[in-house]
């Protein structure tokens, strides 16, 4: 008995998790072409509210968020490519907008790092193998020359 | 024998250096720089409060110093700023031009009549497209606006009566006061 209560509060509580999944906060707001519709959605997800921060426009209800996704209806319905679109918030609220920075000089350091630490890594590692196996060779003459 | 142990000496005084200067920028760390400062000021034009048949536009204040003020009536942080900007007023060192952004024209007017006007105009921005035009992502902001209509500085948050003198009245010339015919509309 106590088996099924605690199943029951279990699937309520997951139901209640799925309620709030911020995905369903998106407006219903729809472009009667699907492409555009399909290009709104990619758009919307890419770039950041820029109020709440850690939302996507999609995720997001605050109404800067909702005004930002009509301005984006409006630059699609109006022709503008996905690059005019981000070009035009880019330059109003820098690339902090974007979820995914471009890449660029400046920024280049950034993607390099991990990739240079890693190197320097491998390195010291590998030093460190082949002083080990130099060790254990020096034992073995120690042990061989005893043995004699 | 080389100096080994001088290496973890040495990363310990890179992680310093790093963390000073972390520590010196820890005032600016997560405040949007806009991207606009140093640039003209993208058009706007837009109705009066007192008078929506009538609108100011950025032509209109070209050859004059503002400051653009975006508030609103359902933001507490504008509140906490509206005393700042009563004392700016009464100082008449630069005109303060409003936008009352995403209100209602009602509440906004009770607004200035009970905590007073700090601004030479109030224009309205009640579909949030100038705000987006000008990168707001919060109110309250300000943008500080030389004669030439390129902004000089914006505050992406609450003025302080210490941003106010620091970051506004330090950009003025020294003689500037507010022009006589405060940006009338058309």
């Amino acid at each position: 008995m106590r088996a099924v209560a605690a199943a029951a509060g279990l699937v309520l509580t997951l139901l209640l998790v799925a309620a709030v999944h911020p995905a369903w906060a998106v407006d219903a707001a729809t472009l009667s072409d699907p492409v555009l519709q399909a290009r709104y959605e990619g758009l919307i997800h890419e770039l950041r509210c820029v109020q709440c921060e850690n939302n996507s426009l999609a995720d997001s209800d605050a109404p800067i968020a909702a005004d930002v996704r009509r301005q984006i209806r409006g630059m699609l319905a109006a022709g503008k490519s996905d690059r005019q679109i981000k070009d035009y918030l880019v330059s109003r609220y820098s690339e902090f907008i974007l979820f995914r920075p471009e890449y660029s000089w400046r920024n280049a350091w950034l993607w390099g790092l991990p990739l240079v630490l890693l190197l320097i890594g491998a390195i010291v590692a590998v030093r460190i193998v082949r002083q080990r196996a130099a060790l254990v060779n020096e034992d073995d003459a120690d042990v061989d020359a005893l043995n004699s | 024998m080389k100096p080994r142990f001088l290496i973890p000496l040495g990363v310990f005084a890179a992680l310093v250096v790093v963390l000073i200067v972390g520590l010196k920028d820890s005032r600016t760390v997560g405040v949007l720089q806009s991207p606009l400062v140093g640039h003209r000021i993208p058009d706007w034009s837009l109705p009066l409060l007192n008078d929506p048949n009538r609108s100011l536009s950025a032509q209109q204040l070209r050859g004059q110093w503002y400051v653009l003020n975006f508030w609103g009536t359902w933001c507490y942080a504008c509140r906490a700023e509206h005393p700042v900007l009563l004392a700016a007023q009464r100082d008449a060192r630069v005109q303060i031009i409003g936008v009352d952004w995403k209100d209602e024209n009602s509440d906004a007017l009770s607004w200035l009549a009970q905590l007073g006007n700090p601004y030479a105009q109030v224009v309205t921005d009640k579909a949030g497209d100038t705000a987006i035009n000008l990168g707001v992502a919060a109110a309250p902001e300000s943008f500080l606006v030389n004669p030439e209509g390129v902004i000089v500085y914006k505050e992406p948050g609450v003025i302080t009566a210490q941003s106010w003198k620091r970051e506004f009245l330090a950009r003025l010339p020294p003689q500037s006061t507010v022009p006589a015919a405060a940006g009338s509309g058309s």
